[in-house]
């Protein structure tokens, strides 16, 4: 599966800055390494500008901004955030790791098959989930309607909120551990469990002393990314009506009380940055499991013999609440829109369904057209600092790619806010124009376009371009006719995700989009706000299809 | 007149000098091999040479035009210098023929064709090198590198991925290739017997510094330094004393005078042809393990020191573990002795 390449994020660097003169070791560089470390200047920049940005507005502003922020509700937000990020981690930790050995290490029936549904999620925006889950599961939603006429049901408990929250994270954000997870437990050597097993250990005793604790730095890494994706997450909580920060921000933005949304966004940024910082600091000496290439045999899968049953209900019930019930909902709205479009045919307006349809197209074609620009530059802006830290390691290096990883600490909403600003009171020809928007794709999505160069880089042994460098080739030529072949394949894959996470980026694709470039998000967005479900249901459609071509096509591909 | 020339190389990792004060100069048409444990500083002096490191300090000249010293950095593509590497760096997405002629100008297929006869791989241009063996990539290497007549080629530990049997067979075969084509070489490996075979010149590499450089002979059997000598051959040594005679070991006296004072502690290098071992109950020495290698019985004897010794014996000498026995020198030539690790008498001093 082209999505499992979330592995690589284990072996993100460490953040610690140092500066010295060692920096400029490399006395002779020659245009192109001036190229590489220029451009991965310009990224650093445009990520820099964010925080600066932010503090320096609610430096200007301290008054007003220590005010919004010395109020008791700051608190419950804080701990809104906190509370249902930590939530969602556990949750996802919990679904995933069984999950992920199920598929991998034992002779679970169809293991194949439901490796590949376990991952799907992913492909749903948290924001499609969440109205698709809140159509069904709301008091008065379609489950109520179903189970009235059986059981008497008068109405379900309360589902915005806390709860609708964190089971839609959970639900779309678990695959980060689980695919993590199955990679390092596809990489782990038989022999250690077999070692575990000679020295008197019971396979059960085994897992927990020998595989678990092997496990650990890559259920940190997926978790982390879970927690990231939660406090960056907007659509899911605003859709919900659960206070964290991103919807108070986006509250804020929308009553022009940008000051007080400045000031939300900066506590947002330093609670993301500090988690990041902590889970560095905590990962420490895990570097032992970094996995060894090349294991020699197979693994014997454990034979789950009576408990395949569990293993199939396990993996089943998983699989019925993540895909088949918003498939559910998903298939139950769009039939619903395509009646309902009849309808008003019916009382005379001249939409018919075909053209409601066809009122898509122009969407379909923007949503497009800016992922696939965002997902090129953000490869393109990547690329060399993939190669600087790849080829030319050293402390300028090693602090463009600790910058690159920083910007996971800045969720889309934060992003988008800073360049609002930015725009309007210094490069008013920029703001509300495509490039502005592609800007706020390459902040968002680096890290990921960083980490997939990074790792199929690592994969071209440097002595080969040495070889060529030997043979009287210059770097460019070198570039072009050895490393470009050789790290296409893996681009490729990480371009398709970068792809898949620009199509379902909300927030920022909201506040900065052109005036008029309606993307199928906006149109989601904007049908379920007002909750016209049925109305929503097409475009999801469509963007769950074009998002997932480029990654189908690479899983295709690759098998 | 030598076709390299390098001059007080000094390069530090980190301030870690990893190569320091390393002199040498190769002759046109000759193999110098750069032999000494991993981390000696063989491959970080060879990548100087090629131009893959930057010199901190010091000069290298190839072909009589300066190319580095402590301000000048010609790159590694205008040095005309050609490299195998121990991966062999073959390019995976190219043919043989194109990997061959990736240093060459547009045109040149004949001289293509002309190195794969060479290196013996003619009329398998098209593979790919997926479908290449060991020896074969090895011999692509090689093909590759010397396509574009390099003026020096360089090759960092090139056997080391092979199995032992190709490994004696590939040095063999590019031993001859090299002398056929008149190449200049710079040879990297840690293997021994690999460098007294391939080398013209062996210069001998320990913590960053070159201990000594000179024929296969020479550096076996006239070692300058203690390192030197422990590296090569399977060297023990024994703790000595100078008298009026000679020198004092716990085997007897050795008769060599030595130019130091009476009383001075050395070390005296033997190696396992060099002593002969008999039975004997009133013997200075017990055999503590034997090992049969074949050809010869290899007894590791303690002597009544306490010291360690090592000796071949010709297979009919059949002695079992624990049997006394007597040790004595048995060499035709001096032995080399060591005083604070360098060789007695020290011409160079």
């Amino acid at each position: 599966m082209g999505v499992t390449d979330f592995g690589n994020v284990r072996t993100l660097p460490r953040i610690k800055i140092e500066l010295d003169q060692t920096w400029l070791r490399q006395r002779h560089w020659s245009p192109f390494h001036w190229l590489l470390v220029g451009s991965a200047g310009l990224v650093a920049a445009l990520i820099l500008l964010v925080p600066t940005y932010l503090l320096l507005r609610v430096g200007t502003s301290w008054a007003e901004a220590w005010q919004t922020l010395s109020q008791p509700r700051t608190l419950e937000i804080l701990g809104n955030t906190l509370g249902l990020a930590a939530a969602v981690t556990a949750a996802s930790a919990l679904i995933a790791v069984p999950l992920a050995w199920l598929t991998t290490c034992t002779d679970l029936p169809g293991k194949r098959f439901w490796a590949v549904i376990a991952a799907l999620p992913l492909v749903v925006p948290s924001y499609v989930a969440a109205y698709l889950f809140a159509s069904i599961l709301t008091p008065k939603g379609l489950l109520q309607q179903i189970l009235y006429p059986i059981f008497g049901i008068e109405r379900l408990p309360n589902f915005y909120g806390f709860p609708g929250a964190f089971i839609v994270l959970t639900l779309v954000s678990y695959p980060f551990v689980f695919l993590t997870v199955r990679s390092a437990l596809k990489n782990m050597d038989p022999a250690l469990v077999e070692a575990a097993r000679s020295l008197g250990l019971s396979p059960w005793r085994a897992f927990w002393r020998v595989t678990l604790p092997y496990l650990r730095p890559s259920i940190a890494a997926g978790s982390l990314l879970v927690m990231l994706y939660t406090l960056r997450d907007f659509g899911a909580v605003t859709m919900l009506q659960y206070s964290t920060f991103t919807r108070i921000i986006y509250n804020r933005y929308l009553g022009y009380k940008l000051d007080m949304a400045a000031a939300m966004a900066l506590v947002l940024v330093v609670v993301t940055a500090v988690i990041l910082i902590l889970e560095q600091r905590s990962r420490g000496k895990a570097q032992y499991a970094r996995v060894s290439i090349g294991v020699a045999r197979a693994q014997t899968p454990v034979k789950l013999g009576r408990w395949r049953w569990l293993g199939l209900s396990l993996t089943g019930l998983l699989s019925f609440w993540a895909l088949l019930v918003p498939a559910f909902g998903l298939a139950y709205w769009f039939w619903r829109g395509l009646n309902q479009d009849w309808a008003v045919k019916s009382l005379g307006a001249a939409q018919t369904n075909v053209d409601s349809l066809l009122l898509l197209v122009e969407p379909a074609w923007h949503s497009l057209s800016a992922s696939l620009l965002g997902a090129g530059l953000a490869m393109l802006l990547a690329l060399p600092i993939a190669i600087l830290v790849v080829r030319r390691p050293g402390r300028l290096s090693r602090l463009f790619e600790q910058l690159s990883y920083a910007s996971f600490a800045l969720p889309g909403i934060v992003v988008a806010l800073a360049y609002v600003f930015f725009g309007t009171n210094y490069a008013a020809s920029l703001y509300q124009t495509l490039p502005m928007l592609l800007i706020a794709y390459v902040i968002l999505f680096i890290p990921q376009a960083v980490g997939a160069q990074r790792s199929s880089l690592l994969q071209v042994s440097s002595t080969l371009e040495e070889a060529a460098q030997s043979l009287g080739k210059r770097p460019s030529t070198i570039f072009r006719r050895i490393t470009l072949p050789l790290v296409k394949p893996g681009m490729l894959a990480g371009a398709a995700l970068v792809f898949l996470t620009c199509m379902k980026e909300l927030p920022a694709t909201l506040i900065l989009s052109p005036l008029g470039f309606n993307t199928l998000s906006a149109e989601i967005w904007a049908n379920i706000g007002e909750a016209f479900f049925a109305r929503a249901a097409a475009p999801t459609l469509l963007l769950l299809l074009l998002s997932s071509i480029p990654l189908a096509w690479m899983t295709l591909r690759n098998n | 007149m030598s076709t390299v020339t390098c001059h007080n190389l000094h390069k530090s990792f980190d301030d870690q000098p990893v190569v320091q004060n390393v002199s040498l100069s190769v002759a046109p048409g000759d193999i110098l091999v750069l032999l000494g444990p991993s981390g000696c500083g063989k491959t970080t002096t060879l990548r100087l040479i090629a131009g893959f490191e930057q010199l901190d300090n010091g000069r290298i000249e190839i072909d009589n035009q300066l190319v580095a010293d402590g301000n000048r950095h010609v790159p590694p593509e205008k040095r005309r210098v050609g490299i195998v590497f121990q991966d062999y760096a073959i390019f995976p997405h190219l043919s043989l023929a194109q990997n061959v002629g990736f240093g060459l100008k547009r045109g040149q297929s004949a001289r293509v064709e002309e190195m794969l006869n060479f290196v013996g791989l003619g009329g398998l241009g098209e593979r790919m090198p997926h479908q290449l063996s060991g020896g074969q990539q090895q011999r692509v290497a090689l093909a590759r590198a010397l396509a574009p007549q390099p003026v020096v080629l360089l090759l960092d530990e090139p056997f080391s991925n092979l199995d032992a049997a190709l490994r004696v067979e590939m040095r063999q075969e590019v031993r001859r290739l090299l002398k056929a084509s008149g190449t200049t070489a710079v040879f990297v490996t840690h293997d021994q017997e690999e460098a007294l075979y391939m080398g013209d010149q062996v210069g001998v590499m320990h913590a960053g510094r070159l201990e000594q450089v000179g024929t296969p002979e020479v550096i076996f059997h006239q070692p300058r330094t203690r390192f030197v000598a422990e590296f090569l051959g399977q060297t023990d040594f024994l703790p000595g004393e100078v008298t009026e005679h000679g020198v004092q070991t716990p085997l007897g006296v050795l008769p060599q005078t030595l130019p130091l004072a009476s009383g001075t502690a050395v070390d005296i290098a033997v190696r396992p042809d060099d002593l002969r071992v008999l039975p004997d109950e009133a013997g200075n020495g017990r055999i503590v393990s034997r090992q049969f290698v074949g050809i010869a019985f290899v007894y590791e004897v303690r002597l009544a020191d306490g010291t360690l010794i090592h000796s071949w014996q010709p297979h009919e000498n059949s002695l079992a573990e624990g049997t006394a026995v007597s040790v004595q020198f048995a060499a035709p030539h001096e032995l080399p002795c060591f005083y604070q690790d360098h060789i007695v008498p020290d011409k160079s001093r």
